[in-house]
């Protein structure tokens, strides 16, 4: 099936096979190897992506079904001269060893600190609870999204 | 400055890491991203019956299939289906017990390997799968103690016992110790199997040259150089026809990197086809693949005097290692008896283990292997003594622990394959009160066995030592290059920790040059002659101290040349950030000195274990209605000699915390009686997320350097998972000790603390 999308502000145009899932067609077909795959059925949050502004696990979301729609990942989220205000965040608290959880980290802050720039650090954990990291302990991670909040207008 | 070493200024500096930026941008690059041209797919067709003889393995309708390349089995591996040697402890009565490649006569766990399919897709492959015809005839399965201890029932009728071995750990007489104690108490504990569950599942990428007749292999990890030895064995090459190439690595925690049948079948298929291929596993296949580890029962009785001091330890453990010793299938079963007696002077000691076999996924070390497991009974032991005898648990642990003018003091020596170690230095009691000051056990105890709001509250406190450095060398070569930059190359494999942050760190004070002038490339065989990789916590200790005798030579090769450049004795050049300066004036830049670059290699060796010392503590609530276990904090403290890095390192310590409350409170692989793993996916194998353990709290600090290791650096990468279990179970008892609950089963799930409860209550 040829569908049309647009991956990080970029149209794109991919011919699938109808059981290609969004993770699979971003990384295979798109070589857009920042989403991961650590477990391909819904629990880990490594493949989150944001699809119309929302977070959204794309080993779980077929590619025909991003037909017509907007989607960010890790790459979209990134820029060649500085890191962005959360990565630099990450950076700072020491919230990534492997880094294989990463992505889907940064997209789940983003898109919550898009909408919520006030979340609250009970918030915040709630909503990374879908994301699962085997190195950190997560402690870092809090910490580097609750500091990032001012970078998307959160109230000082 | 000739001859004076400058101050460190990298060392000991939370410097950000140079990994960073490009994991941050989805940059980094994972074997599942490494692509070939012309690569085809592999998957593995593994067992469904967990115990079996393997009558047929059909593929004809299965390469019908378009796309379809080939279907390996057994007879495609020539005359003998090789198997994997042991990487560590390698004893010739363990032989029978190594893992084939693929399974040929026999199949003894689910998930086994059976064949491998090609095809030009992953999915085409996985297609193919259900096209293979099997015929198992099932025998019935043993997954457990009593089922292994069975003599009819056996893996490996040829050995006539499910039992590999036997380790004995034995200091001092314990026997005579118990007949002439005030006090003896003997209790049965048992730890789940569970497992390291890295977040990026395995994946290999694997070319044949057929012209060079040479073979690239993409996604080593851990222990490059061995596993190039066993896997050039087991092809028939030479090691120097064999690159590992080590790209990024999504965590290791002792299980990844290890050599898996995998670890040759891909390699193996990459020639039989001569096409590179690819092959990364899914989560379902990783859980019932990738090493399992900590399943224990331990029977273990502790002697006493009636004021508190401990005389002696006895009594058996039987690890439940699975169906294969893998590659370090014994380092757990060694570690719980040889270090039951944690950092505590204990004199007496009499400890086996036995490994058995079942049907179920073989075993591997994980952070902590047996410290863990080992740890949690010790400290339960103390506590129940502590209890029985109406003695402060604090002051029992004061009075036992290992002093500072005691060492270096002898653990108990381990046999066969004898190993006798000692602690090197350090002030346990140091830690121990720093640990009570930074958790506030002052004001926190009188919170101690209160029901406040409907839960239980407890608190308690437990020691550990971690061991590192492990032996017996590592290499470090470092060229000037032309450009003035210093590459340094190293044994040391990466498994997540941040290792080019750390040795840059290191290499940066050693050369006595910026951090932004080195480069480290680490973990592929063509980087050195030899390494020994990453495990056992020993890459910064090991490989930076490499490091350090690289750059002694390096300097020594640049001021040689400068010397000739500016016409001086190399006694009078000085080395400086950028250029080496002789007299009056005169320097010359290190990047105009010579049109080759020039390098330095060096072996750092060491046969000693560092260890490092600490304490952890743990305020829990609980909830008698559910049984739920809530951590409401948890602080520790560890002395590491020597810090690199100290944010890598608390990311050490707390990320080994939350791993060490997943394998206490949530995680655990659940086996049915036929064998089949019932927790394969992770819905339904329980990981910590973001929401479960917010407080936790580590102080970590330099007290006692390393006294073998030039660099004072002890091991740290395990630490704080080691107490854990047994911390959190003691401090559930101290909270529901007016019920008179005390656990000794691993994990504290709720229905188990509630079933206990309830039972406590009923007898009461
Ligand atoms: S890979 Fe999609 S949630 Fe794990
Ligand atoms: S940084 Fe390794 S899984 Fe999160």
């Amino acid at each position: 099936m040829l569908i049309k999308f647009e991956v990080n502000g970029t149209p794109a145009e991919v011919d699938v096979e109808p059981r290609l899932s969004l993770a699979d067609c971003l990384r295979d077909t798109l070589h857009l190897t920042g989403t991961h795959l650590g477990c391909e059925h819904g629990v880990c949050g490594a493949c989150t992506v944001i699809v119309n502004g929302e977070a959204v696990r794309s080993c779980l979301m077929l590619a025909v079904q991003a037909d017509g729609e907007n989607v960010v990942t890790v790459e979209g989220l990134s820029n060649d001269e500085a890191l962005t205000p959360l990565q630099a965040a990450f950076r700072k608290h020491h919230a990534l060893q492997c880094g294989f959880c990463t992505p889907g980290m940064i997209t789940t802050a983003h898109a919550l600190l898009s909408e919520e720039p006030n979340a609250d650090a009970d918030r915040v954990r709630e909503v990374l609870s879908g994301n699962i990291c085997r190195c950190t302990g997560y402690v870092p991670i809090i910490e580097a999204v609750l500091a990032a909040r001012t970078a998307y207008g959160a109230d000082q | 400055m000739n001859g004076e070493r400058a101050p460190n200024i990298l060392i000991g500096r939370p410097i950000e890491r140079v990994e960073d930026p490009r994991f941050l941008r989805g940059r980094g690059q994972y074997v599942a991203d490494v692509n070939k041209e012309g690569q085809l797919f592999a998957v593995i067709l593994r067992s469904s019956v967990a115990h079996g003889m393997l009558r047929k393995i059909d593929g004809d309708s299965a390469l019908k299939i378009p796309g379809v390349r080939a279907v390996i089995t057994a007879p495609d591996l020539g005359s003998q289906v090789p198997v994997i040697p042991l990487r560590l402890h390698p004893l010739p009565q363990l032989e029978p017990f190594c893992q084939p490649v693929l399974a040929h006569d026999k199949v003894r766990y689910v998930g086994e390997a059976m064949a491998v399919v090609v095809a030009d897709t992953a999915a085409i492959a996985e297609d193919a799968l259900d096209h293979i015809d099997v015929e198992i005839d099932s025998l019935p399965a043993i997954t457990d103690r009593a089922g292994a201890e069975a003599a009819a029932a056996t893996l490996f009728e040829q050995h006539g016992t499910n039992v590999a071995i036997k380790w004995t750990a034995v200091r001092g007489d314990a026997d005579k110790a118990f007949q002439s104690a005030d006090y003896v108490r003997r209790e049965t504990f048992r730890v789940q199997r569970h497992a390291a569950l890295f977040m990026e599942p395995r994946g290999i990428v694997a070319e044949w040259d057929d012209a060079a007749q040479r073979l690239t292999f993409w996604g080593a990890a851990k222990v490059a150089f061995a596993n190039r030895k066993i896997l050039a064995d087991a092809m028939g090459l030479s090691e120097q026809q064999i690159d590992m190439v080590e790209v990024d690595v999504g965590g290791g925690f002792g299980s990844r990197g290890e050599f898996y049948p995998e670890d040759f079948l891909i390699p193996f298929a990459a020639r039989f086809l001569n096409q590179p291929i690819k092959w990364v596993e899914d989560r379902r296949e990783h859980l019932m693949t990738g090493n399992h580890a900590r399943e224990i029962e331990c029977d273990v009785e502790i002697a006493a005097t009636n004021d508190g001091r401990i005389l002696g330890l006895r009594g058996q453990s039987w690890t439940d290692n699975g169906a294969y010793i893998r590659t370090n299938g014994s380092v757990a079963p060694r570690n719980v008896a040889q270090y039951m007696s944690g950092p505590y002077a204990i004199e007496n000691i009499h400890l086996t283990t036995s490994s058995l076999t079942t049907n179920k996924t073989p075993a591997g070390t994980y952070r902590g292997p047996g410290r863990f497991e080992g740890d949690f009974v010790r400290e339960r032991l103390i506590d129940l003594m502590a209890r029985d005898l109406g003695l402060d648990s604090i002051e029992v642990r004061r009075k036992n622990l290992v002093a500072d003018a005691q060492m270096p003091y002898p653990f108990a020596t381990i046999t066969p394959y004898e190993f006798a170690s000692e602690f090197d230095s350090g002030d346990n009691h140091a830690l121990f009160e720093l640990c009570l000051e930074e958790f506030g056990w002052a004001e926190k105890v009188e919170l101690q066995g209160k029901f406040i709001d409907g839960r239980y509250h407890g608190i308690s406190i437990g020691c550990f030592i971690e061991g590192g450095a492990a032996g017996p060398s590592e290499d470090a070569r470092i060229v000037l290059e032309t450009d003035g930059m210093f590459s340094v190359y190293l044994g040391s494999a990466s498994v997540g920790q941040g290792i080019e942050t750390i040795m840059a760190q290191i290499a940066g004070d050693a050369l006595e040059v910026p951090f932004d002038s080195i480069r480290v490339l680490h973990g592929s065989t063509a980087h050195v002659t030899a390494g020994y990789g990453s495990f056992h916590s020993r890459s910064t200790a090991m490989g930076g101290s490499a490091i350090l005798l690289a750059a002694e030579a390096l300097r020594t090769k640049i001021r040689a040349v400068a010397a000739a450049t500016l016409g001086c004795s190399p006694s009078d050049v000085s080395l400086d950030a950028d250029r080496a300066r002789g007299p009056s004036d005169t320097s010359v830049m290190y990047a105009e000195l010579s049109s080759e670059p020039i390098e330095a290699e060096a072996t750092f060796r060491n046969k000693k274990t560092t260890y490092a010392y600490g304490s952890l503590a743990a305020h829990v609530a609980v909830d008698p209605g559910t049984g739920q276990v809530e951590v409401i904090q948890v602080s520790s403290t560890k002395d590491v000699g020597r810090m690199i890095n100290p944010a890598t390192l608390r990311g050490q310590s707390v990320g080994a915390i939350v791993q060490g409350l997943g394998g206490t409170l949530l995680e655990h692989l659940v086996y049915d009686e036929d064998g089949q793993l019932l927790t394969g996916t992770l819905a339904d194998y329980m990981l910590p997320t973001a929401d479960d353990f917010p407080n936790i709290s580590t102080t970590v600090i330099e007290l006692k350097p390393a006294p073998h290791i030039p660099l004072g650096a002890k091991g740290a990468g395990e630490g704080e998972i080691i107490p854990i279990g047994g911390v959190i179970a003691n401090a559930v008892a101290n909270a529901l000790a007016d019920l008179g609950v005390e656990p000794y089963e691993l994990p504290l799930s709720p229905p188990r603390i509630w079933q206990l409860i309830e039972a406590a209550r009923s007898s009461g």
